[in-house]
């Protein structure tokens, strides 16, 4: 009879609301949360303290290997693949690596930054349990769901269920995995 | 955003009664459930018709090569130059909306920048293809970058017009890029309105499973902002890197160091006059006035207007420091233009640009839309008939008297002109057909709804 479950999902009208309960789940001790929106709330990345992340980081690396790339590629074909002496000129011009070197710069750090979103938002992702809950359809237009995972450590579906519902949620309804 | 000082003069980025729901689905219903309107089959059609005489034209230009254009020396860049920098220039203002207004904070720009990115896709493939066509053996076209070969030769990267490949192919690519994580969160909205199978299906797999995680939009934010940040010196450096391939050149016309700025001036001038091109006739089509509204119009019309100035004193600099520099061909060039073959194209690119524009400084025509298109226009004509006298006449009236010549422009040229602008009817149409053209989930966070209210803490 009791199936498993992937998770307790509790649907909201508005983000006021969704941003309250999520702050009173992370006081009562739930972990393993999420929360869904249809736009950017900034105070939700607060509540759920998701403020770090590693994108940054990753943009910074994929600049600097395309910098690197760019005049690396400009120096090796100029000096030393296909050199060509005007005048006497110096073979290694390096004002006129400027420009490709900056574009490619832009380019590799752009494109790290978005492989780098799909990577650590693990998408594309084909399948999610959220999907589950035909209420769910909603939280791409004016819905505001929040969901406590089946493996947290605190997750007891009787005593959540009676926690989102103090909560004042539209609904409860729970995820099949 | 929560503790934005001017909370107490409501300035609302668009109408009033909106919420998230109605936004959603007037937007959505545009692509996915209203009737496609009659103005939709005409500029698809008319794009297409334009569309196929392009391929008529280029097919021409396969076969018997750019002999078919009115290049004689020594005018070598003719039409397809202009054009080029032209279409890439009215791409800019995409850029600047989507990624130098985001930086700025200006939350007005959240309903146009999604057409407008999509305007500069499309006009970065209009751009695109002419230097190509005009290699003279366009299939060879990837020898433009550097790659092992048995040729045992590259590219020379001391060239401008090497710099230019990369600054275009990099601006074409972070552009799609940007568009495309914007769209992320959109083609789940569609994904999960939609009644089609089919359309499910395609929507779906291009939203890759985004469900709208807290988790994600705080890695979407940081991505986004990121992306802007590296937007907003590449939209600059591309049309100054196009201006370096006159600017390295000796001619007469060419070779200044103010082109650079007066060239991104151009290019964001030109850009928002062809997005208010764009936005007069779709928000009445599609009765998107509530979301586009009159103060967006007026705040282009405004960048126009200070865009056209730095125009003008761009013109009024080019007149004074070849008089003021003492060159004999700089100031027999300037001459040349007001006074010779090209006169005609100078004094109604002064009349476009810095003349009619002057109209935007009264409130009473930037509010009325239909004016607001024809100086659109106007300053669209304009800017083409800058780049055309810049290129051409100081060209066809170099140095030397005995090989001055003047250029004629064959059906071919403008064939091929013209159907480039029904290759960017064609796709810009396929856009608002099948894609949001506004962005949604940008335009819920203007909701006064979207701010949560902060009672509980302190």
């Amino acid at each position: 009879m009791i199936k498993p479950i992937y998770a307790l999902m509790a649907e909201f009208d508005n983000p006021t609301a969704l941003v309250a309960a999520a702050r009173a789940a992370r006081e009562k001790g739930y972990r393993k949360l999420d929360a869904y929106s249809p736009f950017p709330i900034e105070e939700l990345t607060d509540a759920l303290h998701l403020h770090h992340n590693k994108l940054p980081l990753i943009v910074l690396l994929g600049g600097i290997a395309g910098g690197l790339a760019g005049y690396l590629l400009q120096y090796y074909v100029t000096v030393i693949y296909f050199p060509i002496n005007v005048a006497g000129r110096p073979l290694h011009s390096w004002p006129s690596y400027i420009v490709i070197t900056f574009e490619m710069t832009i380019l590799f750090a752009a494109i790290s930054a978005v492989l780098g979103l799909l990577a650590l938002c693990g998408l594309p992702m084909p399948y999610h349990p959220a999907f589950n809950v035909p209420r769910f359809a909603l939280a791409s237009r004016n819905r505001f769901f929040l969901c406590i995972e089946a493996r947290d450590p605190l997750f007891d579906r009787a005593r959540t269920i009676e926690f989102l519902e103090t909560l004042e949620p539209r609904e409860v309804s729970e995820v099949a995995p | 955003m929560a503790d934005e000082p001017n909370v107490h003069q409501p300035k609302t980025d668009i109408a009033p009664g909106y919420t998230f729901g109605t936004v959603t689905d007037q937007i959505a219903s545009v692509v996915l459930t209203r009737r496609t309107p009659v103005f939709w089959y005409a500029s698809f059609g008319v794009g297409l018709v334009l569309l196929l005489l392009f391929l008529l034209a280029v097919g021409l230009l396969f076969v018997k090569g750019v002999g078919i254009w009115g290049l004689r020396t020594p005018v070598m860049w003719g039409f397809a130059i202009t054009n080029f920098v032209w279409w890439i220039g009215i791409g800019h203002a995409g850029t600047l909306i989507s990624a130098i207004l985001l930086l700025l904070n200006q939350r007005w720009r959240n309903s146009i920048n999604r057409f407008a990115e999509a305007m500069t896709l499309f006009a970065v493939a209009c751009a695109g293809m002419f230097p190509i066509l005009h290699l003279g053996r366009p299939w060879l076209a990837y020898w433009l970058f550097p790659y092992p070969n048995t040729m045992g030769v590259q590219p020379n990267f001391r060239s401008p017009l090497v710099w230019d490949v990369f600054a275009v192919s990099t601006y074409a690519t972070v552009s799609m890029l940007f568009w495309f994580v914007g769209l992320m969160p959109d083609l789940a909205t569609l994904r999960d309105r939609t009644h089609n199978r089919f359309a499910r299906f395609a929507y779906g797999i291009l939203a890759m499973g985004w469900r709208g995680s807290a988790r994600h939009w705080s890695v979407y934010e940081t991505a986004s902002l990121l992306l802007a940040g590296l937007a907003t010196p590449l939209v600059l450096s591309v049309h100054t890197v196009v201006s370096f391939d006159f600017t390295i050149a000796i001619v007469p016309g060419w070779h200044t160091t103010f082109l650079p700025p007066y060239f991104v001036a151009g290019a964001i001038y030109s850009g928002f006059a062809m997005v208010l091109a764009l936005a007069i006739p779709l928000r009445s089509v599609y009765g998107l006035q509530g979301l586009i509204t009159d103060r967006h119009l007026d705040n282009s019309a405004k960048v126009m207007l200070a865009t056209g100035l730095i125009v003008a004193y761009a013109y009024m600099l080019e007149t004074f420091s070849a008089w003021y520099g003492g060159n004999t061909y700089e100031q027999a060039l300037v001459w040349h233009r007001m006074t010779g073959p090209y006169r005609i194209s100078y004094w109604s690119l002064i009349l476009c640009n810095i003349l009619a524009p002057q109209a935007l400084w009264f409130k009473k025509v930037r509010s009325q839309p239909a004016l607001l298109f024809v100086s659109a226009i106007v300053v669209l004509i304009g800017m083409w008939l800058e780049r055309y006298v810049i290129i051409v006449s100081s060209l066809a009236q170099d140095f030397l008297p005995s090989s001055w010549s003047v250029f004629q422009a064959t059906r071919w040229d403008w064939l091929t002109y013209i159907g480039t602008i029904g290759l960017f009817l064609f796709l810009f149409f396929l856009f608002i057909r099948l894609l949001p053209m506004i962005s949604i989930f940008e335009v819920r966070t203007l909701l006064p709804a979207a701010k949560v209210e902060e009672e509980a803490q302190s």
